[in-house]
Order: structure tokens, then sequence, then C-alpha cells
């Protein structure tokens, strides 16, 4: 068996610049900074959402109400997984009502974690839009569901890995896919 | 990263390990904010049914049970000794086996009888859960009074905890003595000779004779109901006998050395086993281990509910490849 292959994606200043990116576009899409709010999904959509209300609220010089949400007990496959042993945190701003939100995720693979995302921001209220922001696109969609802003997007098969460091867990910020790093 | 799993059934805490206690205490603490929301409903249980199975009076555990299932989204059926065919003389493992056979999922049990969620667990497919045996454990309490004891104290290891009043009836005593000493926490009981389990320094706890030498070392009291219905037997002279030498009383607290925390099982007799100025004091967390029960159960059912470890590992390598 031969080792999985490690390329890199993304190194720090490509994740940087990436986020600077999409936090643009985040202010792009909103029509400005009222109203919105943006809600990173544990654990590493949570740092990357706290990176990118600071970007934009450096620039546009507005605070971005920030959220973060744990999506586990709103999955489908509990019984394929199992629990998981220990689930995050969930805290979002009280009202959502009317709301421009944007979620925040590493990675976007199946879309089942958006879709659960989805289900658990409807139980928090009704926002007025909701759209979605990602630093990966690994295509292999299982649901139809598609992100407004994307990072970067690489094309990875059902037996690659894509992994995302970020300097507040990891220690460093990098993409890296690894191929032939999934059983 | 292991997943630590908790098998098929909680019976009771005596045979789990310290770290399936860690487990559930910390998969509780999500489970606290779910109650908090605007709806207070997540699907993780969807599709489940859960039968709570009372032999025995009960209003805060079956109800904090209820509204476990409930807010995690399981279908949930009550069936009480009273009105049911218990009543026409069927047994505990017949009546489980016909719920069975209406396809549940798992089963919350309360049994005067020690023994009984072991004796149903070996005798039936669905997850079993002890909500009180007899004598003998009622884990979900002791879970709840850790987690409550945690959240003031940051953790466990080295509290001092003085369980106090009938540990010889109590199965609260006995769930909170196992899983305490295994968190490290330091354990003593306290109460009358005639309330004092055999051999119960044999369980690795301190023996109190005096309420005060206790309160002077204990950082938390744990503090039972004195089961009024069992006093007829002769256990004690007189309530007022027993209030006056063991009352947990505000001038004996405020003659302690530093201020300690008030637990309580509920349901009190206030002015027997607890002043009412103790039982509604600032240093009383009763209420919040009511809170707590809520969290507890969901963690422990949501866990049980899982229960396909093998497909948990396999699952994790999915995981790691990137969430959505």
């Amino acid at each position: 068996m031969t080792p999985p292959e490690r390329t890199v994606v993304l190194d720090s200043p490509g994740v940087q610049s990436a986020l600077e990116r999409m936090a643009r576009e985040i202010v792009d899409l909103s029509g400005g900074t009222g109203g919105l709010v943006l809600v990173g999904i544990q654990r590493r959509g949570a740092d990357l959402a706290q990176r990118l209300a600071r970007m934009i609220a450096e620039r546009e010089g507005a605070a971005i109400p920030l959220g973060v949400m744990d999506i586990t007990l709103y999955r489908d496959d509990l019984q394929t997984i199992g629990p998981r042993p220990v689930v995050g945190e969930t805290r979002l701003p009280v009202d959502l009502d009317g709301k421009w939100i944007v979620i925040i995720d590493d990675v976007l693979y199946t879309g089942r974690t958006v879709r659960a995302a989805l289900d658990q921001l409807a139980d928090f209220g009704r926002p007025a839009r909701i759209g979605l922001a990602v630093l990966v696109d690994r295509g292999g969609r299982e649901l139809p569901i598609q992100a407004d802003i994307v990072g970067t997007a690489v094309a990875a098969g059902r037996g690659d890995r894509v992994d995302v460091c970020v300097a507040e867990l990891d220690g460093r910020d990098a993409v890296e896919l690894v191929q032939g790093g999934r059983p | 990263m292991t997943i630590a799993s908790l098998g098929k059934d909680l019976l009771g805490l005596e045979h789990l390990s310290r770290e399936q206690i860690q487990l559930i205490l910390d998969t509780a603490e999500p489970f606290k904010e779910v109650s908090e929301r605007p709806i207070k409903k997540v699907p993780a249980l969807r599709g489940k049914t859960i039968v709570n199975l009372f032999f025995e009076a009960s209003t805060r555990t079956r109800i904090s049970f209820e509204f476990a299932e409930k807010r995690l989204s399981a279908d949930t059926v009550n069936v009480a000794a009273q009105g049911s065919s218990v009543q026409k003389g069927e047994n505990l493992v017949d009546t489980a086996r016909n719920l069975e056979a209406m396809r549940i999922d798992m089963v919350v049990v309360r049994h005067p009888s020690s023994g009984a969620a072991k004796f149903l667990a070996e005798r039936i497919r669905s997850n079993v859960i002890n909500g009180g045996d007899g004598m003998h454990e009622h884990p979900t309490q002791a879970l709840l009074d850790m987690l409550t004891i945690r959240d003031r104290k940051h953790h466990l290891e080295g509290v001092k905890v003085c369980i106090c009043g009938d540990v010889a009836h109590s199965r609260v005593a006995r769930s909170n003595i196992w899983g305490l000493t295994k968190l490290g926490a330091e354990v003593a009981v306290c109460g009358p000779q005639s309330l004092m389990p055999a051999a119960v320094e044999e369980l690795g706890v301190t023996v109190f004779r005096r309420i005060d030498e206790a309160i002077e070392w204990a950082d938390v009291l744990n503090i039972l109901r004195l089961q009024l219905e069992r006093m007829k037997a002769g256990y004690i002279p007189s309530l007022r006998e027993y209030y006056r030498v063991f009352g947990v009383t505000l001038e004996r607290l405020e003659r302690a050395p530093h201020e300690l925390l008030i637990l309580h099982p509920g349901p009190m007799n206030r002015g027997v086993e607890i002043d009412s100025r103790v039982a509604d004091g600032p240093h009383s967390v009763i209420l919040d281990q009511v809170t707590n029960g809520v969290a507890v159960r969901m963690a422990v059912l949501y866990l049980l509910a899982g229960g396909r470890p093998e497909l948990a590992e396999a699952a994790k390598g999915v995981d790691r490849g990137g969430g959505a």
C-alpha cells in the first residue's frame, strides 16, 4: 500500500488572502453590514467566523454579531456513526428574526452538515436570508446545497481527505489535500 | 481518541469506569443550553420510542426523564403500576416483553426491588435505564448531583462531600458514593447508627456520628430525605428528636469554618432533615439539581441511543475528511 500523498492547497498567506476576499464578498452579498450575523459551525468554522467578523469589523467600522453552532444533535446519521462523545457549544444571538445570516464552515462536502445547520437555525428564529461561505469546496455533494462564497475549490475524490488547519486549534493555517487519506 | 461507550444499559454507577462517568457529565454540558432555547427541542432521538415504567411513586424523576426524552424528540409512553396490568398480577418481565412486542427502543424503570433494572436488562433487547431500584442504585440522581457540584467547584477531585441522613435505605447514597469516589472526591456519611448500613466504611467513606463534625469537615452536604414511611419501624425516637440531633440548621452552618454547598435530592421534609432557611438560603443548589437532572438524563439517553461504537470508530475517518 502506498502512503497517502499530501499536497498543500493553501499555505498560511494563502488562507489569509482567501479569508480577506471572503470577508469582502460577505459584505457585498449582504449589501453592507446592517443586520449581518455570522454563524460558525463547530469547531473550525467557529474560528474562521471569528476571524471573518474581525476583518469585516476592522474595514467597515461596525461590530458584527457572531454565533457558534454545533449541529451534532441535528445530524441524520446518529444511528450509523453513534453519538459523538462531546457535543460542542451552541450560542446564537437571541433574535435571528429578519437578520442576514451567513453560515461559515471550513469544508463543504456532502452538504449534510449545512442541511442540519439550516434545520437548527429554523428552530432559533426566522432570518430574512441565510447564505453560506466555506473556506474549501471539495465537491461530492449528496444534497442540492451550494455555497455563495468559496475560498478555494479542490477536486477531491471519495478516497481523499481535505485537512483544514487553523492557528487557533492546530497552531498553523493551512489547507491540505491528502490523496488516499481515507480508508 | 477512543470513544468511551456506555454499552446497552445504565444500571448503576458501581460498574461504570471513571471515563464513562466523565463522558456522561461532559455530554450533559451542551444539553443544558438546549433547555434555554426558544424551541427546547433537538431532533437527535427522532423516531425512538421510550417507555417510562414506574412501579413506585415519583414526580421529579419521571417528569425529568419525560422532559429529557421530549426535548430529544423521542416518543414517550408512561406506564405506572397503578392502573396497569401490573395490578392484575402481571410480572415485570411479562410487562416489559409485551411493551417490547409493540417495538419500543428504551425502557426507564423504577421498581421497589433492588436489582430489578438489571433483571430486566438481561431479559429484553431494549436499552434499560435504572430510574431507581429498591435500596440499590439511582444512577441519574447521583450523576446530576455530581454535575451540580462540579458546576460550582469546577472539579470533583478532592472535594469533600458528606451524605447525611438515612444512608441505609438510600439508593441515592449508594450511587453517589460509587460515583464520587471514582471521580476522586472524598466522601463521608453522617446519620444515626440505626440508619447506617453495616460495614459502611468498606465503601471507602468516612463516618461521622455528629452532624457538627460533618459540617466542620465538608465542602458539600448532600442531605437525604428521611423516608418517613419507613420510620414507623422505630429507627429513630421521633422526628423532633431527629431534627434536634441531625437537622441541618442555619445556626449549625453559621458555626462552620467555611461556606458549604447544600444539596438535597428531594422531596424535602422541611424541619426534619433540613431547616427551611437552609433549603431556601444562598448556598442551596437544590433547584439547580433539578435543572441539571434534565441535562444529565438527555446525555444518558443520547449516549445509549447511538449505542454502536464499532460504527462510530469506522465513521471517524469520514468525519476528519472535512465537515460538510
